[in-house]
């Protein structure tokens, strides 16, 4: 054993290089599946949200195109024609009596028709749709700023949440908890780029891209954007809401901060 | 252990050897860590890739139109992987686009099981192991910057000097015939490495890192020039990969180049930080 010493030293080399090789490899699947790796990455999300929030002013504005920039074709993707009861009667009379509650930790409840909100004053942006799966659109889109909305309805100040219901069940689970929901922070809520769409380059709003009405938050993925918006609560806490975690995807292992 | 290795040889006229410290411990600690997160970052990003594996130039994505995708397409009746680019086809059935699931059959997806973070389907968990070994990158990465630059690493033994790269064609043709130095000259990186390390670390990692930002809608508002300097989003997202395909090529020749010049020498030298040097005679 002592003659040789540095085959020894080879053969722990390559044992070590195994294992690290095979932990790596085969084990990052199994680690995967183990709460408390989640739970480790997760923590990830913390950095990068603190981080952007310091790095980026909280009224920075996304980049805004040109009439000329806007993509002849927009992907619609996740729910693209809600078959919930209730949205499909709304849809078939152009949503002429549907109506957007805004309530929770507000002073004044709302009840808005799209009348009320196309009376309302209105902001028109040119902006790009990032989508979480890798792909962008830019698209005009018409709609009242949520800032509006939510000085009408004036905050409790135990609000800090923004949360939207919405009509599509995209866990297809037949019941309200799988249905599409999300949630931002008051930045984002009153940022002057957060509007509630319901216009999409120049004509009333499609149903494949959320009819009667979608969020707009230019600085994070798409999936923040929910469609089909139906109800907007202010709340305190979501961890009390469905899953937890604040939205739909989330609830799946998405981040809550979507800025990147 | 100089007397170890010489025992290696056997009796006839050992060739006179010295065992340098090559390697200093921060360069070997931020190097493996640096191979952990490269390894985890490219698998990891291969699954948000499958996402949508299709590359595009400018601010948005012309679905009809890639630069670059790896796509499932029916010829003849029959599924096929194809993958694009530029508008040629390549059949890369069984590979990319419809590949060998675990099971042995066949699945839609861009890169297969075997070579994404997790092997199944999952883009939240992707990108929860791509962004977690990102922050480490940066960490790692400026952790290496900063020592590097402070303890004069890259000015002495990176930065090339005039007389080397006068001499770069010879370097090149002993690097083809698989000669190596020997000698005092076995004590520094040749001109190649110095190149190809300072290009890797100063300049291929920094953009993957750049590029990966430029992918942020949060990042674009705050810092807008992140899109001008590369032409919008979707085209940071090619540059991305382009330069994550480069870090693949780099790896390979480097191993290829450990495996070739000494492979225990190397890996030791990256551990222990020894490196033995065989000296000619007459030299000392």
């Amino acid at each position: 054993m002592s003659a040789k010493p540095a085959l020894n030293r080879r053969g722990f080399l390559s044992r070590g290089l195994a294992v690290a090789g095979a932990t790596l490899l085969g084990g990052c699947e199994e680690l995967s599946e183990q709460p408390w790796v989640r739970r480790v990455l997760d923590k990830a999300e913390i950095l990068t949200r603190v981080t952007q929030r310091a790095l980026i002013p909280p009224a920075a504005l996304a980049r805004e195109y040109g009439e000329a920039d806007i993509s002849t074709e927009f992907k619609a993707n996740g729910s693209t024609n809600p078959d919930d009861a209730a949205y499909v009667a709304q849809a078939a009379k152009g949503f002429a009596d549907w109506k957007l509650k805004v309530d929770g930790l507000v002073e004044q409840p709302l009840e808005l028709s799209l009348t009320d909100l196309r009376a309302m004053p209105s902001r028109t942006q040119i902006t790009r749709h990032d989508c979480v799966e890798g792909w962008s659109c830019i698209g005009k889109w018409t709609g009242v700023p949520l800032r509006l909305l939510l000085d009408k309805a004036r905050l409790k100040p135990s609000a800090r949440y923004i949360v939207f219901y919405c009509a599509d069940d995209l866990g297809e689970t037949g019941t309200d908890n799988g249905k599409y929901y999300e949630s931002i922070g008051l930045t984002d809520a009153f940022h002057p780029q957060t509007i509630l769409a319901y216009a999409m380059n120049g004509a009333a709003l499609p149903i494949p891209h959320g009819a009667p009405l979608r969020l707009r938050v230019e600085r994070q993925l798409g999936y923040k954007m929910p469609k089909y918006v139906m109800r907007i609560e202010a709340v305190e806490e979501i961890a009390t809401i469905r899953g937890g975690h604040g939205g739909f995807w989330e609830d799946l292992g998405y981040e809550w901060y979507g800025g990147i | 252990m100089e007397a170890a290795e010489a025992a290696d040889v056997g009796s006839q006229a050992p060739p006179r050897r010295e065992t340098i410290y090559r390697h200093t411990g921060a360069v070997r600690l931020t190097h493996w860590v640096n191979v952990v997160c490269l390894l985890v970052l490219l698998m990891s990003g291969l699954q948000i890739f499958n996402a949508h594996p299709a590359l595009y130039l400018g601010s948005t994505s012309t679905f009809d139109d890639p630069v670059f995708a790896m796509r499932p397409m029916t010829h003849g009746g029959e599924m096929m992987g194809i993958t694009t680019l530029f508008g040629w086809n390549f059949d890369t059935t069984g590979v990319f686009g419809l590949a060998i699931a675990p099971d042995g059959g066949y699945e839609i997806r861009g890169f297969p099981w075997a070579v994404t973070l997790p092997g199944f389907r999952d883009l939240a968990l992707g990108r929860r192991w791509h962004f977690f070994f990102a922050w480490a990158f940066v960490i790692n990465g400026l952790i290496y910057l900063i020592y590097s630059l402070a303890s004069g690493h890259i000015a002495r033994d990176l930065a090339p000097r005039a007389r080397e790269l006068k001499a770069i064609g010879s370097s090149i043709r002993e690097h083809l015939r698989l000669k190596f130095p020997e000698g005092e000259e076995a004590k520094r990186y040749n001109v190649l490495q110095k190149l190809a390390y300072l290009f890797v670390a100063l300049l291929l990692l920094p953009l993957m890192l750049a590029t990966g930002l430029a992918m942020s809608p949060g990042m674009d508002a705050g810092f807008p020039f992140l899109l001008d300097i590369f032409g919008g989003r979707q085209s940071a997202r090619t540059i991305h990969f382009i330069a994550a395909s480069g870090i693949v090529l780099f790896v390979v020749v480097h191993l290829v180049m450990v495996l070739i010049s000494g492979v225990w020498n190397n890996l030791r030298s990256m551990i222990t930080g020894r490196y033995v040097i065989k000296l000619p005679e007459g030299q000392s």
